[in-house]
């Protein structure tokens, strides 16, 4: 459902992160439609304020500097709801209040209109990842790898020029994991989207086949 | 534009004779009055404490909307004092007409305020209203002077008032009930933490003060005048010199005192008190008749008299319905209105008409009222004794406040 | 090198500074200038009444006051000896049992307590514990021979006890509630384990690793309890000494005093009771800092204190008994709102009876409707105003922020100074007393309360949430329609409930704005217990009582309705 002609790469043009005048991190890398960069590092070495920084969420503590790229287009002063950034976190997060469909059909943009396409959309996206008829669904009553499916699908149908992953496996289980781990990978490089990934697990950045950048002590990148 | 339109209004008023009429309601023009009315709410300003005048005040406005189209509104009040605050409030701001009282259930110490501070509706209209040719204001003295403030006309009696005593006589003998403020004080002695009297400034708690007043002083006549500071202190030695022998025998040796007459009621039924007092002789048969007294609860009164007085109605000058409240003030002083009011099922308020004044079958529907078991008679009610002037109720409050109004 | 960048965080516009400012100043201003119509005729500026001149006579008539002295240092005795008691037994609680099974049992028991009023509270307190209360009742003539209610002096004790009594039974769950809207920002089971394996008691561990961190959180209702216990008025007519009264009581009398001048009086009163407020503040900051002081001590002594058995229980008694107390007078209150003749000893009426009931509800019937408007309006605009103030601001800000000091002053300052300067305001522009002008006095106070019951699960919702909708291209109001609004559901009916509750026991305000004709069952209770008929007091205490219950039943249960198919909006 992702046309790969309209992706561009992702830029992260000298980003510097500072917390009360401790430089934490400093980046400059161009990730390409479909690779995979992965950051790695300890917590507290500022990796999810680099996220938090290309999606446009950065507490207002920390100073950043540098510019963040879309093709040639310089988002770093844009809102977050205008970046199109597609997010994974930790949690599924999915909507508590929707049902599984009213999560996926909530994230399709506003240019697919009327209600039917919008819903055959969702279906067609649940299809996909194995969850027909989970339509209707509550969201709680799902195991934890059918949420994290329904969220990955999530992001997926809302066309994100790029992809921000937070540590999207710490939380499940090794079998699950590995499952996971094939399938986002799979299906961003066949989204042709940029993606950068954010890690201290080693197997996700082995995974995931792309550049690794490891930050944090004395290290810089 | 609007002076033109002026010019035109007195032109019209002019042509018509009604100069100097128009402008202002009349209760010398009684139809204007009904006329003006038809269609205003009146709120009624009036202590809300107890259940069976309200349902009086309820029917009230029942009545007046059925025949005159006016609805009246019973603004409850706790305090009288807070309706007075109001129309002060309103005067502050300049807000001279459009105020938010239109009658208030007032007399005494309020009325002499209002009258002082020229906050009433003026000129005297009370004796204007077509039901005032029923009023006792021969043998009621109390009708025309409040308190000893004349009325003016500047209020309309609603009812009377007079101290009376209450006792449970399945506790305590008819024999030994005192007969007076001295035999009270026997009593007291002998029945150590069974009486008191609500805390002053409450107005049935200064009522008793006043009773005491007059018993005790040299005097009497010095009452109905202000009170002269040279020769205060020694007046009102007798009644301090009493209170000071009597609170160590008060009910919780007068370091804590009921609130009120309600409060009192209770506390008879409870047994914390064994004599309690009211300014309405028919309240003990009403408590009865709602369970909140047993029924062996009796009246008594002094045989030498206890204080006695008349509530009013008053307009305030800048009120916003007046001929509505003209128009209810005469209703509530109609016959039939004050035959409801002195039926003790109802209220049992005595009643200020003249009973020779009414016509044979309303004097008849009076003297049959069934006013109750623990009701005294009119004839057993004993002589009244005039209020003092306002000014001794504030001196003596005032005095009491700083002799007993720091318990130890 | 790009120029440095600040990243602005999603929520905060930037008109964000300047909406708020002006909103806190257009609520804050009338509190203001209730204070300023106060002022003026303290000093003798008050021209209705011939005062045109500036002068300090009221003051000095006021220091002629008989027992004006004592009156002032029982409200403040009977306040702090409140703030003080509150303090260390919802502090002691928190510290002994937070995250036991036993605190959600006691915590259950208590948030109800919240939403009686206080009017209610203190008769139904007084109907237990009085000497012909229901509590005596029950155990006599059998175990104490009494025949007769005993002589003694409660309530209205003259040094106030009884009345700190009836103020910490409902000052008590306030300070509960706020204090577990702030336990979970602290980091309670680390500290807990860590100050247990370091081999201190629970209380000694708890008051060393984050007691002043909570305290930090909970300070401005402290504040506001403070402030409220030291100014009360209807919970000290009935429980408070009378002999002399505390001074917020006796301004109330002299603001009704048939001697109009009497004004001037009350309003130098008022002010004197705004720097008995400011007295009390400056006492509790110095009792604060004894405590702060106390607690390093504590701390560098190295002291364990294991065996805290006794004050952890003492304070558990204390939770329970409040509940129980409340609960227990409620249904006395109800009891006397359908006897017939009760007379002493007797532990239940002789007769049972509708009468009272029947007699009260066509008469109660228009004032509870003027109540429930009035609440639902109130409630309803105030929440909308803590939203849009914390979608602007952010809830961290929304909490403690400066720009919303102003919001609190409702709180903070004595109610008997500024709604009585109010009131001559109302008049002065012209203002009828009608439902318009008491819903905005409403608004003021039901406010504060709305925010705080808010801010808290406001700041709690996972951002997460919204960063993903952000990224779906969401504009900001977008997420706050169909995410956070949804998401806070449960918490926004919650802080509804609270308004509703805030405005249904407001009576002062309405009072002295609705000039007495806007009626609601908080000065209708209150004009009938000057009556003292303790079953009318009954039905309206009932009545008014269970109005605040009603909104929190709904609040519970209408999520379980619209939520009913998805489980993790429903808890």
């Amino acid at each position: 459902m992702q046309q790969i002609a309209k992706t561009r790469p992702l830029t992260l043009a000298d980003v510097t992160i500072r917390l009360a005048e401790r430089t934490l991190l400093a980046v400059s890398a161009t990730v390409m439609p479909g690779e995979v960069l992965t950051i790695m590092g300890p917590s507290g070495s500022g990796k999810s304020a680099l996220l938090a920084f290309a999606g446009g969420f950065l507490d207002p503590a920390f100073d950043a500097s540098g510019r963040l790229l879309i093709g040639k287009v310089d988002v770093t002063d844009i809102p977050a709801n205008r970046r199109h950034a597609g997010i994974l976190f930790q949690d599924p997060l999915l909507f508590p209040h929707l049902s599984v469909g009213g999560n996926i059909v909530f994230a399709i943009p506003p240019s697919i209109k009327g209600h039917n396409a919008r819903r055959a959309l969702a279906g067609q996206a649940l299809d996909e990842v194995g969850l027909a008829g989970f339509f209707d669904r509550d969201p709680e009553t799902l195991s934890g790898g059918q949420k994290a499916r329904v969220a990955l699908q999530r992001v997926l149908v809302s066309a994100p020029h790029f992809l921000l992953l937070d540590e999207p496996f710490s939380k499940l289980d090794a079998a699950l994991r590995q499952q996971m781990r094939e399938l986002v990978f799979s299906r961003a490089k066949a989204a042709g989207l940029p993606a950068i990934l954010v890690t201290h697990d080693s197997a996700d950045a082995e995974a995931a086949g792309g550049r690794v950048i490891e930050i944090g002590g004395e290290e810089k990148a | 534009m609007i002076g033109r339109a002026r010019k035109i209004l007195m032109a019209a008023t002019l042509t018509l004779g009604l100069a100097g009429e128009a402008s202002a309601t009349d209760a010398g023009n009684w139809d204007a009055v009904v006329a003006e009315a038809k269609g205003q709410t009146v709120y009624f300003n009036a202590w809300g404490g107890s259940e069976n005048i309200n349902a009086y005040v309820r029917w009230a406005g029942g009545e007046m909307k059925s025949r005159y189209g006016v609805d009246v509104v019973h603004v409850k009040l706790d305090d009288t004092a807070k309706a007075v605050a109001t129309v002060v409030a309103e005067k502050a701001a300049g807000k001279n007409d459009g105020g938010a009282v239109d009658l208030i259930w007032i007399n005494g110490e309020n009325f002499a305020a209002m009258k002082r501070e020229g906050l009433l509706f003026s000129p005297g209209w009370a004796t204007k209203l077509p039901n005032w040719r029923y009023v006792d204001h021969e043998t009621k003295a109390t009708v025309l002077r409040d308190f000893t403030i004349p009325a003016e006309g500047l209020e309309s009696p609603w009812g009377g008032a007079k101290l009376v005593f209450f006792h449970d006589s399945a506790r305590t003998r008819k024999a030994d009930l005192p007969d007076s403020a001295t035999g009270l004080m026997k009593w007291a002695e002998a029945n150590p933490g069974r009486f008191s009297y609500p805390q002053p400034p409450d107005f049935t708690g200064t009522s008793f003060l006043k009773q005491v007043l007059i018993e005790l002083i040299d005097d009497k006549t010095k009452l109905q005048r202000p009170i002269d500071d040279t020769t205060f202190a020694a007046d009102a030695a007798p009644l301090f010199a009493y209170l000071d022998k009597l609170t160590p025998l008060l009910w919780r040796q007068g370091k804590a005192y009921p609130q009120n007459y309600p409060d009192m009621k209770q506390k008879l039924a409870d047994g914390e008190l064994d004599i309690i007092f009211a300014f309405n002789p028919a309240e003990a048969s009403s408590a009865i008749a709602n369970g909140e007294l047993p029924e062996t609860v009796r009246s008594f009164v002094f045989s030498g008299g206890t204080l006695g007085n008349t509530h009013f109605l008053a307009i305030p000058y800048n009120a916003t319905a007046k001929a509505g409240a003209l128009l209810l003030a005469d209703f509530l002083l109609s016959p039939e209105a004050q035959l409801r009011k002195q039926d003790p099922k109802i209220w049992g308020d005595p009643t200020v008409l003249s009973l020779a004044k009414l016509s044979a079958e309303n004097r008849s529907a009076f003297e049959n009222l069934d006013l109750g078991l623990a009701t005294l008679r009119p004839d057993e009610l004993g002589p009244a004794l005039d209020e003092p002037h306002p000014d001794w109720m504030t001196r003596i409050e005032a005095e009491w406040i700083r002799r007993y109004g720091a318990a130890n | 090198m790009g120029r440095p960048i600040r990243i602005k965080a999603l929520q905060t516009g930037s008109h964000g500074l300047t909406t708020n400012t002006l909103l806190a100043l257009l609520l804050g201003l009338p509190i203001l200038a209730g204070v300023a119509g106060i002022i003026l005729p303290a000093f003798g500026y008050l021209p209705a009444l011939g005062g045109l001149r500036f002068t300090l006579s009221h003051f000095a008539e006021l220091a002629g006051q008989p027992h004006i002295l004592r009156s002032s240092l029982t409200g403040l005795t009977t306040g702090l000896a409140t703030t003080c008691a509150a303090v260390a037994i919802t502090g002691t609680f928190v510290a002994g049992f937070a995250g036991m099974p036993a605190f959600s049992r006691i915590q259950h028991l208590v948030s109800p307590l919240l939403a009686v009023p206080h009017a209610a509270a203190a008769f139904a307190l007084a109907f237990l514990v009085a000497p012909s209360g229901f509590l005596v009742r029950l155990v006599s003539p059998e175990l104490t021979g009494f025949t007769r209610p005993p002589q003694w002096l409660i309530p209205n004790d003259p040094v106030g006890l009884s009345m700190v009594a009836g103020l910490i039974t409902k000052e008590v769950p306030f300070l509960f509630l706020i204090a577990l809207a702030a336990l979970p920002q602290l980091p309670l089971r680390q500290s807990r384990q860590l100050t247990a394996a370091l081999g201190y008691g629970r209380l000694s561990g708890f008051l060393i690793s984050l007691w002043p961190a909570l305290y930090r959180r909970i300070r401005l209702a402290v504040f506001a309890v403070l402030v409220y216990s030291v100014s009360v008025v209807d919970v000290a007519i009935i429980l408070g000494p009378q002999l002399p009264a505390t001074l917020p009581v006796r301004i109330a009398q002299w603001t009704a005093d048939h001697d109009l001048g009497a004004r001037f009086l009350a309003s130098a009163a008022a002010l004197l009771q705004l720097a008995v407020v400011l007295a009390a503040v400056v006492i509790w900051l110095l009792i604060e800092r004894l405590g702060r002081f106390g607690l390093a001590r504590l701390t560098y002594s190295g002291r364990r204190l294991r065996n805290d058995g006794v004050p952890r229980l003492v304070s558990a008694f204390v939770m329970a008994a409040c509940a129980a107390l409340i609960f227990l007078g409620i249904a006395i209150l109800g009891v006397w709102s359908i006897a017939g003749l009760w007379p002493f000893p007797n532990a239940l009426p002789a007769k049972l009876t509708s009468q009272t009931w029947l007699r009260t509800l066509p008469q109660l019937w228009p004032a509870l409707q003027t109540t429930i408007a009035l609440a639902l309006t109130a409630a309803a605009l105030a929440l909308l105003s803590a939203i849009l103030l914390l979608h602007r601001n952010g809830a961290d800000r929304g909490g403690n922020g400066p720009r919303y000091r102003l919001l609190y002053l409702p709180l903070l300052l004595p109610e008997i100074s500024f709604v009585f300067g109010l009131q001559i305001l109302f008049v002065s522009g012209g203002i009828k007393p009608a439902f318009g002008s008491v819903l905005a006095v409403h608004f003021l106070f039901v406010l504060p309360y709305v925010l705080l019951s808010l801010s808290a699960p406001w700041r709690e919702l996972d951002p997460r949430f919204e960063r993903i909708a952000a990224g779906f291209g969401r504009s900001a109001l977008q997420i706050l329609l169909t995410v956070r609004l949804p998401l806070l559901f449960r918490a926004c009916l919650t802080a509804f409930a609270v308004g509703f509750s805030v405005s249904v026991s407001l009576y002062l305000p309405t009072l002295l704005i609705g000039a007495g004709r806007l009626t609601t069952i908080a000065t209708e209770a209150v004009a009938l217990s000057s009556g003292g008929d303790r079953r009318v007091i009954g039905v309206y205490a009932l009545v008014q009582a269970s109005l605040p219950f009603l909104a929190f039943l709904i609040a519970s249960l209408a999520p379980q309705l619209l939520f009913r198919n998805r489980r993790a909006m429903r808890t």
